[in-house]
C-alpha cells in the first residue's frame, strides 16, 4: 500500500505569496467531499462500534464465557495468520527466485497465473477448491466412482489444512512481486564482486542476497500476514464451524447470535490489531526503499542450464500449476460437467457435459431458495457495482488530483484516506448495520449501504490508481505546452487528460471488480431481497443437493470470469513504474 | 602470469569474441581499450569466471583456469558502479573479501586500515557506504579489491560514472597505487586519455579482435589501421591513388609519402593525416612553392576556428581540420605546408 510520491511541492510554493489564507481554502476544496464521506461512513460507524464495545454496561452484561471465547479467538487468529505466513513464504521465495533469475518458455503466463488469485473475490476461491477438492469435488467424485465408495476419500472443506492452502493460494503472488522484483532489481555486479572477493554460492546468499531482500521479505511477510489475519470468506466458506478467527467471530456474535457488545468488541481488538500492523507494515516499506537499487530486471535473468537449476525450475513450475492451475480450472469444468453419483435427485443419474446449472439460474422454482430467479443476482452485483464506480471515482479524483501535488495538509490527510484499507471489511459492515438502523440515516432497509461500503473499499485504491498518474505529470510538460501556444483547455485534453484517461479506467475496473467480489462486508448490510452474486454463491454452496451445487459453480465461473477480465484490464493500463500493493 | 589464448564468446548468437590473444606480465597495467558493445567488460567477466567462454584457454602461471570458479581465483574486479555493497559499512565492505579467506580480525582490521589509507580514506571505517560521494565511493571499491591481495586486478571503466576533474585525480592516485604495489591489473575503458595515462601496454578491442598492442606511445604513434586511425582521434583519414613517383594523389590534394611503405603504383591508399604541425604559408610563398612541387601543400577555405588552449583548432570547408598557432579568419583561403613526418600509410 506504499506508493512514493516523487513531485514535490513547488508547484504550491508557486501558487501563494499573495493571500496565504485563500490559498488554504483553496487547498482544502478538494478534500471536503472525501472527507465527509469518510467521516460520515468509516468514523462514525467505527465511532459507534467503540461505543458499543467499550460501554460499561455492555462490559459488565458480558459473561467470563465471553471474554474466554475473545481469548481463544484471537490466539487462532494469530496462530492460523502465522502458519499460513509461513507457508506462503515457503511457496513464496523459492517462485519469487524463480521468476526474477531465470528465463523459461511461458515465465509471463505463469506469473500471471499466480497473480490472479490475489484479485479473485473469496467465494470464487472457496468454490474452486471445492470443485477441485470438495466432497462434491471432482476428484472425490471421480474415485467415488472408480472405487464405488459410499464416502468421499478426502476430507478437506471443513479441515485446518483447507484454510491454510486457500491463504497460500491467495497471497503467494505477494512474496512473489515484493521479493521477486527485489531480487530481480538487485545490481548483479553486487553479486559478482562478492564471488571475486572469494564468496562461494553460499556466502553469496548468506552474506550478500539474504541481507539485501531482508527488508522485501519482512515487508512481504507482514503484508500476507495481515491479510491472513482479516480473511473471512476462506475460513467461513471453506474452514467451517470449527474455525473461527476474530473477523468471523463478529459476523457469527452479529449476525447469527445478536450479541452487538460482543461483536464490538471483538471488531475492536481486530481495528487495533490492524492498525498496529499497519504501522509496522509503513516503517518495514521505507525500509525496503533504501536498499534496492534501480536495476534493469533482465541484467539477472539466465536461461536454465545446469542440471540441479534444471531440477529446481522444473519442480518449481509443476507445484505452482498444481497450486494455481488446479483450483482455477476446475471451477469453470465442474460447472459444466454433471458428476452426480449421489442418489435422491430429480431424475436419472447424468454423466458428461451439461449446461443445465446454468439455464437454471434463470428459473424460479419454487423451492429455490431465492424468491427471484437467481440470475437476478448477476443484475443486482452490477447495480451495486456502477453504483459503486460513480462515486468512488466522484470522490476520488479531487482528491487524487490534490494528492498528485501534496503540500503539508494533505500528506496528513493521505493516511486518512488510507485507513479504510486497514479496517477489516466485516467490522465496516458491523459498523454500518449499528449505525444506520434508525432515522435520519435508516439506511439498513435499503440496498444502498451496499455499494456505499463497497465504495469505502474500494476509495483507497481508486485514489492510488490515480494520483500516480497525475502526479506523473510534470509542470514542466503543462508549462511547455502552455509555452507553444495551448490554452488552459487545450493543455488539459493535449497533456493531462491522455495520461489520466487510463489511470481513470483502470481505477473504474477497480471499483467494478472490487465491489462484484465483496463478500464481508456484504454478507453483513445486504438485503435478502436484493443478493449480490458472491451472497448467492455462498448460500448455494451451503445448500444441499446437487444442482444448488452446479449453480453455485455456474455463478462463481461467471463471477471469476467477470473479474478476469477486470484484471486482465487493469494489468494492461497499469503505469510502468506505479507501484505495486 | 595470465595467459589468455583464442577466447570465443558469443551473445545471444552474435560472435562477441573472436579469439582474442594477449597475455598480462608481472606488475603490468594492460588497458583494454575500445568502443562500447566492443565485448570488453564480457572479456573481463570472463578472466574473472563470471562467465565462461565458448573456446579458448586461460592459464595463470601455467596452470589451467577453467576448472577455478571465480571465487577461488584471487581476483579482484572493480565496476563502473562500485558495487559496494549497501548493507555494509567502509569498514565492513572492505573487509568483505578478508573475511572470506576467514582471517584473524586483528589482521583484517590492519589490512583495512592500509587499504584505506592506500585509498586516502583513513578515518571512513564507520561511514554508511550511502552517504559518499561517486569518488569516495569508487576509492572504497578500489580498497575492497586492494585488501585481499588479489593476484590481478581487473577493472570495468571504472571512471565512467566520474566528472573530468575527478577522473583525473583518481587516474594519478591509480597509477601510483598500482606501480607501487606491483599488482598485474587489465584496465577495460572507452576513454583513450585513461587508457593512454594508465597503461603499460594498450589493447585496441574491435570487432571481437584485438587490432592493435603496444605501449601507449607506440599505438598512438603507430594506429596502424584506419578504424585505429579514427578511433583514437589521431587526424585525418582518406584514401588516395598511389602515382608512380610516389605521391598520393588524394581529393584534397597531392601527399608525398613517407620513404617505406608496401604499396605498388595505382594502389588505393589509405592516409592518416596528423593535424598538428602543418605551417600556413603566405599568398606569394605559395605560388612560388607551386612551381617547383605542388606536392605536401594544401590550398582550402576555412570553415570553423575553435579555440583549444595553446593552439586553434581550424577546420576546412573540405572537412579537414588542422591545429594551428595562428587563427586565420573564417572563409579566407590558406596554403598549408604539410610536413612529411604528418603524413602516414594506414593498412
Amino acid at each position: 500500500m506504499d506508493y512514493r510520491l516523487d513531485c514535490g511541492g513547488p508547484a504550491l510554493s508557486l501558487v501563494s505569496n499573495t493571500g496565504r489564507r485563500a490559498g488554504w481554502v483553496r487547498d482544502s476544496l478538494p478534500w471536503l467531499a472525501p472527507l465527509f464521506f469518510l467521516g460520515l461512513f468509516f468514523f462514525y460507524p467505527l465511532a459507534h462500534i467503540l461505543w458499543i464495545g467499550l460501554a460499561p454496561a455492555a462490559l459488565k452484561d458480558l459473561a467470563p464465557a465471553a471474554f474466554s471465547l475473545v481469548g481463544r479467538t484471537l490466539l487462532f487468529t494469530f496462530y492460523q495468520a502465522a502458519l499460513s505466513t509461513l507457508l506462503t513464504l515457503a511457496l513464496g521465495l523459492p517462485a519469487a527466485f524463480l521468476f526474477a533469475r531465470y528465463d523459461f518458455h511461458g515465465k509471463g503466463w505463469l506469473r500471471a497465473l499466480t497473480a490472479i488469485p490475489f484479485m479473485l473475490p473469496t467465494v470464487v476461491v472457496a468454490a474452486g477448491f471445492s470443485a477441485f477438492l470438495g466432497p462434491r469435488g471432482w476428484l472425490n467424485l471421480g474415485l467415488m466412482d472408480l472405487f464405488r465408495l459410499q464416502v468421499p476419500p478426502i476430507v478437506f472443506v471443513g479441515t485446518f489444512g483447507a484454510i491454510l492452502l486457500a491463504h497460500v493460494f491467495y497471497n503467494t503472488t505477494i512474496v512473489i512481486r515484493l521479493v521477486g522484483n527485489a531480487l530481480a532489481h538487485l545490481d548483479p555486479h553486487l553479486e559478482q564482486a562478492a564471488r571475486s572477493l572469494g564468496a562461494d554460492d553460499r556466502r553469496v546468499l548468506d552474506r550478500v542476497t539474504l541481507p539485501l531482500l531482508r527488508p522485501s521479505i519482512l515487508a512481504a511477510s507482514l503484508l500476507v500476514f495481515i491479510f491472513d489475519f482479516t480473511s473471512f470468506g476462506v475460513i467461513l466458506l471453506l474452514g467451517g464451524p470449527a474455525f473461527s478467527t476474530l473477523e468471523v467471530e463478529i459476523y457469527k456474535q452479529a449476525v447469527q447470535f445478536f450479541n452487538l457488545p460482543l461483536a464490538g468488541l471483538l471488531s475492536l481488538i481486530q481495528l487495533l490489531c490492524t492498525l498496529a500492523f499497519s504501522v509496522i507494515y509503513s516503517r518495514v516499506v521505507i525500509g525496503t526503499t533504501v536498499t534496492t537499487l534501480p536495476r534493469s530486471a533482465d541484467s539477472n535473468l539466465h536461461k536454465v542450464r545446469r542440471p540441479g537449476e534444471k531440477v529446481f525450475a522444473g519442480a518449481m513450475i509443476v507445484l505452482l500449476l498444481v497450486t494455481f492451475l488446479l483450483p482455477l480450472v476446475s471451477l469453470p469444468v465442474r460447472s459444466l460437467t454433471h458428476l452426480e453419483a449421489d442418489r435422491g435427485q430429480r431424475g436419472a443419474v447424468q454423466y458428461g457435459l451439461t449446461t443445465d446449472y446454468y439455464a437454471e439460474l434463470f428459473v424460479n422454482r419454487n423451492d429455490s431458495v431465492f424468491y427471484v430467479p437467481p440470475f437476478r443476482a448477476v443484475g443486482n452485483s452490477l447495480g451495486y457495482a456502477a453504483a459503486t464506480v460513480l462515486l468512488s471515482l466522484l470522490l476520488g479524483f479531487p482528491a487524487a488530483s490534490a494528492l498528485a501535488r501534496p503540500g503539508r495538509l494533505d500528506r496528513l490527510i493521505d493516511p486518512v484516506l488510507m485507513l479504510p484499507l486497514g479496517a477489516s471489511a466485516v467490522t465496516l459492515g458491523l459498523g454500518f448495520i449499528v449505525s444506520f438502523n434508525r432515522p435520519p440515516l435508516a439506511l439498513v432497509a435499503s440496498p444502498a449501504l451496499v455499494p456505499l461500503a463497497h465504495t469505502l473499499i474500494a476509495l483507497p485504491f481508486v485514489i492510488r490508481s490515480l494520483q500516480p498518474a497525475l502526479a506523473s505529470i510534470p509542470d514542466r510538460l503543462r508549462q511547455a505546452a502552455a509555452s507553444l501556444g495551448a490554452s488552459p483547455r487545450r493543455v488539459w485534453q493535449t497533456v493531462d487528460w491522455p495520461i489520466v484517461a487510463r489511470a481513470t479506467l483502470s481505477a473504474a475496473v477497480f471499483a467494478f471488480t472490487i465491489s462484484l467480489g465483496e463478500f464481508g462486508a456484504t454478507s453483513l448490510v445486504v438485503r435478502p431481497e436484493y443478493p449480490t452474486l458472491p451472497i448467492a454463491i455462498a448460500r448455494f454452496l451451503s445448500q444441499p443437493g446437487g444442482m444448488n451445487y452446479g449453480q453455485a459453480m455456474a455463478m462463481a465461473t461467471i463471477l471469476m470470469l467477470v473479474c478476469g477480465v477486470g484484471i486482465a484490464v487493469i494489468e494492461r493500463l497499469r503505469l510502468p513504474g506505479a507501484g505495486e500493493f | 602470469m595470465l595467459e589468455i589464448s583464442e577466447l570465443y564468446k558469443s551473445y545471444e548468437h552474435q560472435p562477441l569474441l573472436k579469439g582474442i590473444s594477449f597475455s598480462v606480465g608481472p606488475g603490468e597495467t594492460v588497458c583494454l581499450l575500445g568502443a562500447s558493445g566492443s565485448g570488453k567488460s564480457t572479456l573481463l567477466r570472463i578472466v574473472a569466471g563470471l562467465e565462461t567462454p565458448e573456446a579458448g584457454r586461460l592459464c595463470w602461471d601455467g596452470e589451467d583456469l577453467a576448472p577455478v570458479p571465480a571465487y577461488r581465483r584471487g581476483f579482484g574486479l572493480v565496476f563502473q558502479d562500485y558495487a559496494l555493497f549497501p548493507h555494509l559499512n567502509v569498514f565492513e565492505n572492505v573487509a568483505f573479501g578478508l573475511k572470506m579467506q576467514n582471517l584473524p580480525s586483528g589482521t583484517i582490521k590492519l589490512r583495512v586500515t592500509n587499504a584505506l589509507e592506500q585509498v586516502n580514506l583513513s578515518g571512513f571505517e564507520g561511514r554508511d557506504v550511502t552517504d559518499l560521494s561517486g569518488g569516495e565511493q569508487q576509492r572504497v571499491a578500489l580498497a575492497r579489491a586492494l585488501a585481499p591481495r588479489p593476484r590481478l586486478l581487473m577493472f570495468d571503466e571504472p571512471l565512467g560514472a566520474l566528472d573530468r576533474n575527478l577522473r583525473e585525480r583518481l587516474i594519478d592516485e591509480l597509477r601510483r597505487i598500482l606501480h607501487t604495489s606491483r599488482i598485474p591489473a587489465i584496465y577495460v575503458t572507452h576513454d583513450q586519455e585513461e587508457a593512454f595515462s594508465l597503461a603499460d601496454r594498450v589493447l585496441l578491442l574491435h570487432e571481437g579482435q584485438i587490432v592493435r598492442d603496444g605501449t601507449p606511445a607506440e599505438v598512438w604513434r603507430e594506429p596502424g589501421s584506419a578504424w585505429a586511425a579514427n578511433f583514437l582521434e589521431t587526424g585525418n583519414i582518406f584514401e588516395g591513388v598511389l602515382r608512380p613517383d610516389g605521391v598520393v594523389e588524394s581529393p584534397w590534394g597531392a601527399l608525398r609519402l613517407p620513404c617505406r611503405h608496401p604499396h605498388k603504383p595505382g594502389d588505393r591508399v589509405s592516409l592518416l593525416l596528423r593535424p598538428a604541425g602543418a605551417r600556413v604559408l603566405s599568398a606569394e610563398k605559395a605560388d612560388g612553392r607551386k612551381a617547383e612541387d605542388e606536392a605536401n601543400s594544401l590550398v582550402g577555405r576555412v570553415a570553423d576556428v575553435v579555440f583549444r588552449q595553446d593552439r586553434f583548432k581550424v577546420t576546412l570547408t573540405n572537412g579537414l581540420y588542422f591545429y594551428l598557432a595562428e587563427a586565420p579568419q573564417p572563409g579566407a583561403e590558406i596554403h598549408l605546408e604539410i610536413p612529411p613526418s604528418a603524413i602516414q600509410c594506414l593498412a
